[in-house]
This record gives C-alpha cells, structure tokens and sequence, in this order.
C-alpha cells in the first residue's frame, strides 16, 4: 500500500478525462438542455400570446354581434315608423284627395246648377216676355226693355 | 491463495488487501539475488510481483495494475455512456439515455452555479462531473462481493491478486485529489499571478513581517486540501471495503452464514449512501477549493 507510480497514472487519467468530458460531453449536453429550455419557454409563450388572441378575438366578435343586433334592431325600428309614417301618408293624401274629389263634386254641382239657373233665368225672361206681349199685346221691344228683363231674371 | 499456504483468516484479509504490482526489482528481492533457485530475474527488471512483500519492495516504481486498471475501465465507461448522450443530445424529446445522463447534468450545474461565483471557467463543470460519476463508480465497486472477481482471476486467469476497487486504493485517491492541487495551484497563479499567490500564503493571516509562520500555517493549509481530499475518500471506502471482506469471513457454518448474509445485506444497504456521499462530498470540495483559487484577496 505504498505509494507508487500509480498515484501519477492516476492524475494523468484525471486530466486526461476532465478534458474529454469538458470537450466532448459537457457542452453538447449543456447547450442541448439550454436549446431545449428556450425552445419550451418559447412554445409557452406563444400558447400564452395565442389564447389571449383568442379571448381578443372572441371579445371582438361578440361586440361585433351585438352592434349588428342593435343595427339590425335599429333598422327593424326606422323601418317600422317609415311604415307607420307611410299609412299615414297615405291616409293623408287619401283624406287630401277625398275632400279634393268632394270639392270637384261640389264645384261641378254649384257649376250646374248654376247653368240650370242660367237656363232657366233666361227661359223665364223668354216665358215673361212672351207673357207680357200677349198681355199688351204688343211686342215688347226686347232692347228697349232689356235693362227690365234683366232685373227680372236676377231677381229669380 | 496465491502463496499456496493454507486458508487463515490473516492470509485471506492480506490476499484481499494486496495489489496486483507491476514494477522494477530491485536488489532487495529474493528472487533477484544470487541465491535464488527459480523464477529469477536479474536487477532492473521490470515483472509482476508475486508476492505483497516483493510488491511492497519494489518501492515507487511500480504501478497497481488492478487498481488503475479499473479506474480507467470504470472512467471510459463514464465517458462511453456520456459521450452516447452527448451524440444523441437533441432539442427534442430525449430518449431515456439522455435524460439519465441530463439530470446528473443538470443536478451538477446546479450545485457548481451555487458554489462556484466565478464565470467564466468552462472546466469546473465538466470536472465535476468527471469527478462525480467516475469516483462514484470506483466507490460502487464496492458493492460487488468480495470474492466475485479476486477468484475468477485468479482460478481462471491466473491472475495472483485482484483489488477492484479503485478508491481502496490510496494512489487512485491521492492521484485525483494531486490533480485537483494541481488545478488550485494553476488557477491561483494564473488569476492572482504568483507574487499575488505568494503573497496570499506569505502575508496572512499575521502581519508581513512574520512571514515564515504565515508561509508555514498556509503552507500546511494548502497541502492539508488535496491530501484530505485523498484520504477521506481512502479512508472511507477502505474502511467499508474491510468490513465487506470481515463480513465474507463469517460465512462457513449455517448460522454464521445466515448472520454474515443479514450483515453484509445491511451494510450494503448503508454503503450505498456511503459511497455517493463520498463521491459527492469529493467533487464539492473540490469545486470549493478552485473557487477560493479564484478568489482574489484585497490588499491590506
């Protein structure tokens, strides 16, 4: 048990294998561990950043929806009133032409009758004339005596 | 037995606890001598020793050819596993390989991110690592029975002596912790530059001008690191290697091989924590030591 040449084999094969171990085997491994470590720290990252896309994504659409279900509220609503403003247009306009067509009636009636008076005021003219001559008879000088017969005729 | 002698309890405790040598006679040996009758060799010669005692008179020049052997078996299987991983290493999914050998890596990165404060240095991790692993797998040596390998080699190889494990061994230990030293003394000349480092051994802790005992004090603080480096490990897996061969001496008798086989179960058991405190307990005092070789003390 005495020392011996051993001791220097056995410091040489220390150095010997620290050096291979510190060329060959540490980095490789070390540098693998580290890729990998990012590699993982990565990926999580990215899942992270995606579900909160996600939610960012979903948040969008549901606002999205429910502007659409307002705007289509909305337009349900305008459409409605146009509708209900239209109706009454129409009545309007319907009132408006009625009393018109009415009016018209009335004119046309007034015109005619009118006309009838007209008619009849000069028939009744004619009709006293002729009464007048065959009482005087004489023929009545119906120039002379228009002024007369007019009065006449206004007055029925 | 390799001296042929008969089966004692002494003589087996001695075959276990004696390397396989390969070294230089020299002239104390028998069989070098003139007197010799057989299997002589001349002076200078370099040959296996086939005895603990012409072993031990072979003196420096001579290597444990057992125990560094499978040192350098148990470090090349260290590397051949690691260095399948590092080829697989992969940004993907990890095979069940890489992912053995990733958290010893990640444990090891860890511990010397905690204790080590200097960037910079590429070699403490990887060092620690080697350490770790190989010492470890010294140390789990220990755990195959006594008399497993010593026997095959030496009734089927013929091999005389067989110690398989390494950290037994005072010179495999002493080895690493003399190249940890190694390392202190280079990365302490090398960020404080060697005044820097003489200074820091010469000028502390008394004043300047009593210099000698500073040097003295540090001097033995210094050697004091890799030393019980060493021999903690030694010490240690010695002491656990010769309950293990106490325990495999009970056995002969129904009882005591019941008792031997409870006992050398149980201390397994407890060596198993042993021989990983002892592997890790090596590899952070030694990224401690490079720490404070990296440390740079303020001038007083």
């Amino acid at each position: 048990m005495s020392i011996t040449l051993t001791l220097i084999g056995q410091s040489i094969a220390f150095f010997v294998f620290v050096w291979i171990c510190m060329k060959a085997i540490w980095p490789p491994i070390t540098e693998a561990m580290a890729a990998r470590q990012k590699q993982i720290a990565d990926g999580l990252a990215a899942a992270e950043r995606a579900s909160l896309d996600l939610e960012l994504a979903q948040k969008r659409a549901t606002d999205e929806l429910k502007d659409a279900k307002a705007e289509a509220a909305a337009l349900v609503e305008e459409a409605r009133q146009r509708a209900a403003q239209m109706v009454d247009e129409a009545k309007e306009d319907a009132r408006a032409e009625g009393a018109k067509l009415l009016e018209a009636a009335r004119a046309d009636i007034e015109r005619e009758v009118n006309r009838a008076r007209e008619t009849l005021r000069k028939d009744v003219a004619v009709l006293a004339v002729a009464g007048a001559e065959k009482v005087l008879g004489q023929a009545v000088d119906a120039g002379a005596h228009a002024a007369l017969l007019d009065d006449l005729a206004k007055q029925l | 037995m390799a001296s042929g002698g008969p089966l004692t309890a002494e003589g087996y405790i001695q075959h276990h606890l004696t390397n396989l040598v390969y070294g230089q006679f020299n002239e104390g040996h028998a069989r070098a001598q003139a007197s010799c009758q057989e299997h002589c060799v001349a002076v200078g010669d370099w040959g296996f020793a086939q005895t603990a005692e012409e072993a031990s008179q072979m003196g420096f020049m001579a290597i444990n050819v057992d125990t560094m052997g499978w040192s350098l078996v148990l470090g090349l299987i260290f590397l051949f596993i690691f260095g399948r991983a590092a080829k697989q290493a992969t940004t993907g999914v990890p095979s069940g390989l890489l992912n053995f050998v990733e958290t010893i890596v990640d444990f090891i990165d860890d511990l010397v991110r905690s204790t080590f404060q200097h960037s910079g240095n590429a070699l403490v991790a990887p060092m620690a690592l080697t350490i770790f692993v190989w010492v470890f797998f010294m140390n789990l040596m220990d755990l195959i029975p006594v008399d497993w390998i010593p026997f095959v080699a030496e009734h089927y190889l013929h091999i005389p002596f067989m110690k398989v494990v390494p950290s037994t061994d005072p010179n495999i230990t002493l080895g690493m912790a003399f190249g940890v030293f190694m390392l202190i003394v280079y990365y302490s000349i090398l960020k404080k530059g060697a005044w820097g480092f003489f200074s820091e051994l010469a000028f502390h802790p008394f004043p300047k001008w009593m210099f000698p005992v500073n040097l003295i004090l540090e001097g033995v603080n210094l050697i004091a690191k890799p030393v019980s480096l060493g021999l903690r490990l030694f010490g240690n897996l010695y002491a656990g290697e010769m309950i293990f061969i106490l325990i495999a001496l009970m056995y002969g008798g129904l009882v005591m091989s019941v008792a031997g086989g409870v006992l050398q179960i149980a201390w397994a058991l407890f060596h198993v924590l042993v021989i990983t405190l002892q592997a890790f307990i090596f590899m952070v005092l030694s990224v401690v030591y490079l720490n404070q070789a990296h440390d740079v003390m303020e001038e007083h």
